[in-house]
């Protein structure tokens, strides 16, 4: 069938005027991604294997014990969730996708820091103006319904294969449960409670700083945690680009139709999805 | 009686119209339309029409409606959390609907704290922070802001709950913070939107003895809503009626319910209990005729009793203290005697009352006696008026006259 409007034309004509125009910009993006990626990763395989397991397991269990982390029952409610952590990294260790699962955890970091930075001031912004909220939720929509592999083509255009067009297209994948989140939390604050403090003559900023997030708070962590899962969700298709990382042996497996392989990888991001999602909900719970 | 305080609020014609064709209406309302043709033409709501009235410096000024009167609304454009339309709010000298974003702040944060129906209390922070919230955002260092604030909850009653969390007390505790927290603030008003309907009634009534407690400490100049005219009566100096965003009577409780306004006011007014409220002052007759001692004696006590017709009537010393009554007949035994003096008929050690009594207080004292109450100063001594026993009785069961005699009349059938 004959096109009536070309629209993928037009787009493709921004997108190249975009790369031509700000050159500078992507350059400097892409150095700034990919040295934080690698010197992370540099740091991480620096530390002995064994330190880094206890190191997350104690982390792990002050998370879910809390306050009663040094008397009996922070046993029960922590012990479960570090001996968990132990058999599982060194499971992945012995498997031996230490490195991999490094890159991994590097990635999912670096990609959810930056979704945060921009989803929870956007979050706010959407919650507090209602053409923000107008304009922001349809780019949302597009972003979480949008196949990521339409948008891992410019990424490449722009910063060639590597680590950043994986922390790219992760970052705009996981980006809108943030601001979703964020958004929500503030909206969610009881009216009864801002009026008092408008009342007692605070600032829109005290407002927001003293009541809106404090009160925000638990939905917000919630949201982050829906952001570091959506991020480990994108390894694979990531690793497309050239992530290096768990995904990667994945993507390698599928291409050479090793089911031991993939399936050893497949693990390796199901252990790490389970101890970055229970640590991050345990803080979220407090 | 002239009123000599200060006038510390004052609000003159203040309007406030819901919707987005707020000038069209407003244009409308300066017409003498009526609201239902507003809403018809241009779907806005008057919220307020045109209020008026004036507070004065310590008084407790409750503002009383159903839901839907607007008043809640009428005290949101005291402190401008709601915009009014038209119209103006002095607060002392200054016109509060005249002021910039920066000075409407500082009004809220020094001279106006308001408590809230539903408390509006922040459930991270503690009670000690809740109550120095106010003081927080003003910008006190931790350290005055907390002393200030473990006052103010010590003058609610809450000391020793410093460190506990809002989720942890019952209602009556919090609005308790809520009210050490305007406290905290040392305003010079009050706003208190609804304080205590969300509460038991038990507590409720302890908070009300409390915050009259409190005022007697602190004289605060107060502006209290209410949709309970009981509430409103107890706790009231004046009480403002409203109705569809009109005051339809500004006076005492007792002026209210002795002389309601309109048919509205009067179909509220007739579910209280008068016997409380009713006071001697409105009740007397003023009684022009006495018997003054020693000036007067028996015969001319008996001349003006038979010139008014009657057969009692009060005494008064030269210096008008009231002393008791005498009766005619023991009038007519002195004459035949030729004494001078009316003393030996006096019957002293009557009740008396003063004009702030209840019916209430003054139904016991009419059992067994044939006279009326006497009404007297409390300084002087001197007689004020005196009051029927008829008429107590009427404020007593609300009964009219016809009932009362057919009452009198069964009673002596039998």
């Amino acid at each position: 069938m004959e096109k009536l409007i070309d629209l993928g034309k037009y787009i493709e004509y921004g997108i190249n005027k975009l790369e031509e125009n700000f050159s500078g910009l992507w350059g400097a993006i892409d150095d700034l991604i990919s040295w934080t990626v690698d010197s992370m990763n540099d740091v991480f395989l620096a530390i002995p294997f064994y330190i880094i397991i206890v190191f997350i397991a104690l982390g792990a269990y002050y998370a879910n014990a809390g306050k009663s982390a040094f008397k009996k029952e922070g046993l029960k409610k922590g012990g479960g969730m570090a001996v968990f952590v132990i058999l599982g990294l060194l499971l992945i260790f012995a498997m031996g996708y230490w490195k991999e699962s490094i890159q991994t955890t590097t990635l999912v970091l670096v990609a959810s820091v930056i979704a945060l930075i921009f989803g929870i001031p956007l979050g706010i912004v959407a919650a507090r103006s209602k053409t923000a909220d107008v304009i922001i939720r349809p780019i949302l929509d597009l972003m979480q319904t949008m196949p990521a592999f339409v948008y891992l083509i410019p990424a490449i255009f722009f910063f060639s294969v590597g680590n950043t067009p994986g922390v790219i297209a992760t970052v705009i994948f996981s980006l809108p449960p943030a601001v979703r989140l964020t958004s929500l939390g503030i909206k969610n604050v009881p009216s009864d409670v801002i009026e008092a403090g408008r009342a007692f003559g605070a600032t829109e900023k005290q407002i927001l700083f003293k009541i809106q997030l404090p009160l925000a708070k638990p939905t917000i962590l919630a949201g982050i945690n829906q952001v570091i899962l959506l991020a480990l969700s994108m390894v694979v298709i990531a690793s497309m680009v050239g992530a290096k990382g768990l995904g990667s042996i994945v993507y390698q497996s599928i291409q050479q139709n090793d089911i031991a392989k993939g399936f050893e990888s497949g693990v390796g991001i199901v252990i790490l999805a389970i101890i970055l999602d229970r640590i991050t909900q345990s803080i979220a719970k407090k | 009686m002239a009123d000599k305080r200060k006038i510390k609020i004052k609000v003159e014609d203040l309007t406030l119209i819901f919707g987005k064709r707020k000038q069209e209406a407003h244009s409308l309302l300066e017409k003498g339309i009526s609201k239902e043709e507003i809403l018809k033409k241009t779907k806005c709501t008057v919220g307020v029409n045109k209020v008026n009235f004036e507070i004065k410096e310590g008084e407790i000024f409750v503002i009383m409606g159903l839901s839907g009167s607007g008043k809640s609304t009428l005290i949101r454009c005291l402190n401008r959390l709601i915009e009014p339309t038209s119209g103006k709010v002095f607060f002392k000298d200054h016109n509060i609907t005249r002021e910039t974003n920066k000075e409407l702040l500082e009004t809220r944060r020094t001279e106006m704290s308001m408590v809230f129906q539903k408390f509006g209390l922040l459930p991270h922070r503690t009670i000690l922070e809740n109550a120095a919230f106010g003081l927080e955002i003003r910008g006190e260092e931790k350290l005055v802001r907390e002393e200030r604030a473990i006052q103010a909850l010590e003058t609610v009653g809450l000391k020793g709950y410093e460190h506990q969390y809002p989720s942890a007390m019952s209602g009556g505790m919090q609005q308790r913070v809520g009210l050490a927290r305007a406290l905290a603030n040392d305003p010079e008003v009050l706003l208190m939107d609804e304080a205590f309907s969300a509460l038991d009634p038990l507590i409720k009534s302890d908070m009300q003895d409390e915050l009259l407690e409190i005022q007697n400490k602190l004289h605060k100049t107060i502006v209290f809503i209410t949709h309970d005219l009981d509430e409103a009566i107890k706790i009231g100096d004046r009480i403002a009626i409203m109705k569809d965003g009109v005051i339809e009577q500004i006076g005492t409780a007792e002026e209210i319910l002795t002389g309601p306004a309109s048919e509205y006011v009067e179909a509220f007014v007739e579910k209280v209990d008068r016997k409380t409220i009713i006071t001697a002052e409105t009740l007397m007759f003023k009684k022009n005729t006495l018997v003054q001692m020693p000036k007067d004696g028996p015969g001319v006590s008996i001349r003006k009793m038979r010139s008014i017709g009657v057969d009692v009537l009060p005494v008064e010393d030269e210096n008008r203290k009231f002393l008791g009554y005498v009766w005619l007949q023991d009038l007519l035994e002195l004459e035949k005697d030729k004494e001078i003096s009316v003393e030996k008929a006096l019957k002293p050690n009557v009740p008396s009352v003063y004009k702030t009594y209840t019916v209430e207080d003054m139904l016991p004292l009419i059992t067994g006696i044939k006279y009326p109450l006497a009404v007297i100063d409390e300084e002087t001594g001197k007689l004020l008026g005196l009051i029927s026993q008829t008429s107590l009785i009427i404020e007593a069961t609300r009964f009219g006259k016809k009932e009362i005699s057919e009452l009198k009349e069964q009673a002596n059938d039998m």
